[in-house]
């Protein structure tokens, strides 16, 4: 049996307001581990309010090749984008 | 740098007609300064200089916690002994984050760690040397932190994503380590003749084994080439050697510290300080195993993972225990 702790996904909100942002990673042999552990490895400089843990076997990304058909359909829609449209100055800011 | 002599996987440099498609795609990408990151197509030799000079990296910071380690119960004050407490904590954060970027290319935590404690993997020569008294603990951080952060600065815009933030984080916090050597040492200079005698005898005794930490001169780096095109290493030893001596001179100067080399002087055609080379063939000898301290530095690390098996394997056991018991009650 492997006896490795598995690696967990480490997600800080450094602020108030802040969304969690990806950090970095660590193993531990559970989630409660995992946050001690965290607290330790990624806020001894007061980095952060809030700390999220994910198994990183638990995470599903999408793959470098499918870079094309995912992002590129959002390429061609440049009427998406509030600068598209040309606003006559006498409307005023909107 | 914590990485010295790390060897470069495959043959050297390709020309762009040897290269298949996907590496002349992949070679773009880093003269493009794309990151890599670890589900992209790399070749496997970019791969595998990237575990050895991560490893040897994480090793490094891991195995320097020993001679600074050796001095926390005998701090001279409260405050220096937190303040040393701090930085050593810090060098084992500064592993971890490279252990697991090293992870993202595939090798296990305790592959890597395996192959530091059989000796397979090396770690910096500097920690082979032995910190003798309070003055090295201040010596160590002014010298080895700064040579340590003239190579990690540029490795900040390294290739490969995971390895380029680590240090990224690494050297947000390493300005600290090399200020508290030098407000250490200072104290020391500035303080009783006794004092003074004993920073200058860290310096005299560090010196030569700082500059060695950015690895042989140009003329015998015979990796350099290829690491250089793949933008894992930005600057060759020897542009790093210079600039750590022009930055540090001052530095000494102004503790009224010499520096033990008759030779030092300001060449004003080059802008820049002539120095003496170290004696290579104690670093070649320090490399191979020979050093003051190799046996002990890796006989504490092997000490360290058998001595704390049975935590890895305890806490194991529970968080298996609690899984099952939570399954049993849903």
């Amino acid at each position: 049996m492997n006896n490795e702790w598995p690696l967990w996904e480490i997600f800080i909100r450094g602020q108030h307001g802040m969304s969690h942002r990806h950090v970095g990673s660590l193993h531990a042999p559970d989630a409660e581990m995992a946050i001690k552990n965290a607290r330790d490895v990624y806020t001894r400089r007061n980095e952060g309010v809030s700390i999220w843990v994910v198994e990183a076997n638990n995470i599903s990304a999408s793959s470098p090749s499918d870079k094309g058909p995912l992002y590129e359909p959002s390429e061609s829609k440049v009427y998406r984008h509030p600068t598209f449209f040309d606003i006559p100055d006498e409307v005023g800011a909107m | 740098m914590y990485a010295q002599m790390v060897k470069s996987a495959g043959t050297g440099v390709k020309s762009r007609e040897e290269m298949t498609e996907q590496e002349r795609a992949f070679q773009d990408k880093i003269d493009a300064d794309i990151k890599i990151e670890p589900k992209d197509w790399m070749p496997d030799d970019y791969r595998a200089t990237l575990i050895r000079q991560i490893g040897q990296h994480a090793h490094s910071e891991i195995v320097g916690q020993l001679p600074e380690g050796n001095w926390i119960t005998r701090a001279p004050t409260l405050e220096r002994k937190a303040i040393l407490l701090a930085k050593v904590q810090d060098e084992a954060g500064h592993g971890l984050y490279l252990y697991c970027a090293a992870e993202t290319l595939g090798v296990s935590r305790d592959e890597i760690t395996e192959m530091l404690l059989d000796g397979r993997m090396k770690y910096s020569s500097i920690f082979n040397y032995p910190t003798l008294n309070w003055a090295d603990i201040g010596a160590v951080g002014w010298l080895v932190d700064g040579a340590a952060i003239m190579n990690q600065v540029p490795l900040q815009r390294t290739s490969f994503g995971p390895y380029s933030r680590a240090m990224i984080r690494i050297c947000k916090e390493e300005s600290f380590h090399q200020r508290q050597g030098y407000d250490a040492i200072r104290k020391m200079a500035e303080g009783t003749p006794e004092q003074r005698k004993m920073a200058q005898d860290a310096m005299n005794r560090l010196w030569y084994p700082s500059l060695m930490m950015f690895g042989p001169s140009d003329k015998e780096s015979v990796h350099s080439a290829q690491s250089m095109a793949w933008k894992i290493k930005i600057n060759t030893n020897d542009e790093l050697r210079q600039k750590f001596v022009d930055q540090t001179v001052p530095q000494a100067e102004y503790l009224g510290l010499s520096i033990p080399d008759p030779d030092l002087k300001w060449n004003e055609e080059r802008g820049h300080y002539d120095y003496t080379d170290p004696d290579w063939s104690e670093f070649f000898d320090v490399i191979k195993g020979n050093g003051p301290c190799n046996v002990d530095r890796l006989a504490a690390r092997n000490k360290a993972w058998d001595d704390g098996g049975w935590v890895r394997d305890g806490l194991l056991a529970h968080a298996r225990k609690k899984r099952t018991r939570n399954l049993a009650a849903e």
